[in-house]
């Protein structure tokens, strides 16, 4: 006896709908029929057998909407060992993010949660394969959240591509690295090897993806932000005689973007792939915001930032930043952004640019506030100055929509009382 | 190089060892006077006489015992058994005498002797003489069992097994004789215990030894082009000892395999690697390893039974299929492949 599971017809399909099914309850089934047609994210296609036998159960009838490893149908194939009734209705298949490109859905079960039997079998209760349970355990990754796309709902490497390259999982721990042979380690450099952690190759991978695949394009503004500084010296007060943490320039960033990002939704968004005919807009504006961690750079990913206010937005940065540095973050607490924010200013830059986090649409590097002389109605004053570039894909933005987006951003710096109401 | 079949391989580098060191010598049913019943030792016994070319009765039993009794007084024979199914007659000679005189008699005489025969089905030879029982060699300590899939590696592992101190069964197969591959002219004998990466591939890590691993190669090579699968493939070359370093190291690097073999699927060598697998890169599987084997019945005569029961490619590359959808591995094509 064997499941028949949904399987796997296109690069992004994580779930599909059963057309119709050529085969009934008690049909004979020879390897190479066609078993049911199946309709993807892309298309109908016909599903064919793989083992031959007799069709006892369907079990997501037509029209049924299930994830990619859920069984949809038993076949007795004559070797018994009836498997356990433990499949997931259909309606209880977890709804699709459909704004991200990560299998990591922030709510969804993993299917396998719905048959308790197998889960108390489980230590854990997760079901993964021995490599996904080695990278988890080595980059400290927590699966709970993760939801598994192999048969019977078993995580698998590709579930975790969001945040582990799948070379870190290719390559066995001590190999030698590329840089090692060769004439790049030699007496004159006096070179040594440093290996690499497993977030250093995550950040390796995707910067060099982005630098090398994305058209970047890189646009500059400079807002007065003397009413921001002013604004948060009122805040602190108010929030340190409360006893109340207090909020940071960047918090307010934080929140100017948020805001900036709802009304140009079009640079929260995300492109595809060369083949699509479609890009993404996001409804949700998560902003991640780049950190120097004990671990490296990490990016956590402030979830609906609009929703927000300044000091919620401060305390959950504060919160993130400290974790990943202690205990390190989580696959969710790190995906599903849509817009990043880098912020250098700390070290005294001025300016910079910064790459594109895929597959986000934009990113703003961010540079001090500091004092600088500046003309105000024909006189030089002395007042606090910011400057940020924002990268933008050029293959979703133009340079127009890109201006206007920051010059939305410069309009709310200068008059921060937005921020606050 | 030269450009010959793997019967041709295996006749010129018998005479060549035998032009080298006159201690070689071959016995056998009908090797001299027929020219061998695949006629691998066509003109020998012209080149080299009675002697050191002998055609033996039909009992494969007496003539394996002499060439044990010979090889423990020096002389490095080669005996021809016309298919692996015979050496069930001569099982006694082989497990119980040459596989253990070495170490039961504390070492007091070596059998440097090499036992040559074919295996395979696919000839409608019948149930009887179309096995693959090479398992049952492989099992036994004091042997060592090769099993080369190509002209080249059929030169190379013949003169290591025949320069070799101990017994050597030597698996050759009867739909490999006309396959045609460059042989490096020069004798650079195998090391017995190595398999070889016959293609480096990233996505899965196929397994064969013997026919299954041309086939493998092959299998590999059409899915690189019709699916852009990128399929690594492993030959074992020898089955004793077992290269399990190697069968580890690809699948660290691919996450699944798939083992391929013409034997039946229970307790076969495809459950040894299995186990190795398991045992040595467990933290490396993404998917189980899976299987394909022969049909597990008597090998049926009619020639469409034959072939059914056979492995096919097509059962291979339905495997690998499965074996990548249970990764989650992005296939260009969607259908089963046929």
């Amino acid at each position: 006896m064997i499941d028949i599971t949904m399987p796997r017809l296109s690069d992004t399909m994580e779930e599909g709908t059963i057309a119709t099914w050529h085969k009934q309850v008690g049909d004979t089934v020879k390897v190479g029929d066609i078993l049911c047609e199946i309709e993807s994210d892309k298309a109908t296609m016909e599903y064919e057998a793989y083992e031959a036998g007799t069709l006892t159960e369907i079990l997501v009838p037509a029209g049924g909407l299930v994830n990619i490893g859920v069984p949809i149908a038993r076949l007795d194939n004559g070797k018994g060992g009836a498997a356990p009734v433990a499949t997931a209705p259909v309606e209880a298949a977890p709804a699709p993010a459909p704004l991200s490109e990560a299998p990591v859905a922030v709510s969804a079960p993993a299917p396998v949660a719905s048959a308790p039997e197998v889960a108390d079998a489980d230590r854990a209760g997760i079901i993964a394969s021995p490599l996904v349970r080695r990278i988890a355990r080595e980059q400290n990754l927590d699966l709970s959240n993760v939801r598994g796309t192999g048969p019977g709902g078993r995580i698998i490497r590709a579930d975790l591509d969001a945040t582990v390259p799948a070379h870190v999982a290719e390559t066995p721990r001590g190999a030698a690295m590329p840089m090692a042979t060769g004439p790049l380690v030699d007496e004159k450099r006096g070179s040594q090897e440093i290996p690499f952690t497993p977030v250093r190759r995550v950040i390796a991978r995707r910067l060099g993806e982005s630098a090398r695949s994305i058209p970047h394009f890189y646009v500059t503004a400079v807002a007065d932000a003397e009413a921001l500084v002013q604004l948060r010296v009122q805040l602190n007060e108010q929030l340190a005689a409360t006893g109340r943490a207090k909020v940071s320039i960047n918090d307010l960033l934080i929140r100017a973007c948020a805001l900036a990002l709802r009304e140009h939704p079009l640079v929260n968004a995300s492109y595809v792939s060369d083949n699509s005919p479609t890009m993404l807009v996001h409804d949700r504006v998560n902003i991640g915001v780049a950190v120097a961690s004990n671990n490296g750079l990490v990016v956590p990913v402030l979830v609906d930032a609009d929703h927000k206010t300044v000091s919620e937005l401060g305390a959950e940065t504060k919160e993130l930043v400290s974790q990943a540095s202690t205990k390190g973050l989580s696959i969710d607490q790190m995906s599903g952004g849509t817009f990043t924010i880098s912020n250098l200013g700390m070290f005294g830059v001025e300016e910079f640019t910064a790459i594109i986090n895929p597959p986000e649409g934009a990113i703003l590097a961010v540079g001090g506030t500091k004092k600088e002389a500046v003309v105000v109605d024909d006189e030089i004053q002395i007042r606090h100055r910011m400057r940020y570039t924002l990268s933008a894909d050029h293959r979703i933005i133009d340079g127009a929509l890109a201006a206007q987006f920051l010059q939305t951003l410069t309009r709310l710096i200068e008059n921060p009382l937005s921020l606050i109401i | 190089m030269t450009l010959m079949s793997y019967r041709q391989a295996l006749h010129d580098t018998l005479r060549s060892e035998m032009l080298r060191d006159e201690n070689v010598m071959l016995m056998g049913e009908e090797i001299g006077v027929f020219e061998g019943s695949y006629k691998i030792t066509a003109g020998l016994l012209a080149e080299f006489g009675e002697k050191r070319v002998r055609d033996t009765p039909i009992a494969e039993e007496g003539f394996t015992g002499a060439a044990i009794g010979a090889a423990m007084l020096g002389l490095r024979p080669v005996v021809e058994l016309m298919t692996i199914n015979f050496s069930l007659i001569a099982i006694d000679q082989i497990v119980n005498h040459a596989a253990k005189i070495y170490g039961m008699f504390g070492g007091q005489a070596k059998v440097p002797m090499v036992i040559r025969t074919p295996g395979g089905g696919g000839q409608q030879l019948g149930a009887t003489h179309s096995q693959n029982i090479e398992l049952y060699y492989a099992f036994v300590p004091g042997l060592k069992v090769v099993a080369p899939s190509t002209p080249a590696d059929a030169k190379a592992l013949m003169l290591a097994a025949i320069r070799d101190d101990d017994p050597v069964l030597f698996l050759e197969n009867l739909a490999l004789y006309n396959t045609k591959g460059e042989v490096p002219d020069h004798d650079e004998p195998a090391v017995i215990g190595k398999a070889k990466v016959t293609r480096e591939g990233s996505h899965l890590t196929l397994i064969g030894y013997s026919r299954m691993a041309y086939v493998a190669k092959k299998v590999a090579d059409q899915l690189a082009d019709s699916d852009h699968l990128d399929i690594e493939v492993v030959d074992l070359c020898s089955l004793r000892p077992l290269d399990r370093e190697t069968i580890i190291n690809s699948v660290k690097k691919t996450n699944c395999a798939v083992v391929v073999e013409d034997d039946w699927l229970t307790y076969g060598i495809g459950a040894e690697v299995a186990a190795t697998i398991s045992d040595g890169a467990f933290d490396y599987l993404d998917a189980p390893v899976r299987r394909v084997a022969m049909a597990e019945v008597p090998m049926p005569y009619a020639k469409s039974l034959e072939t059914a029961a056979l492995p096919s490619e097509h059962d291979i590359i339905q495997a690998i299929y499965q074996t990548l959808d249970a990764t989650g591995h992005r296939r260009s094509k969607t259908g089963p492949h046929d």
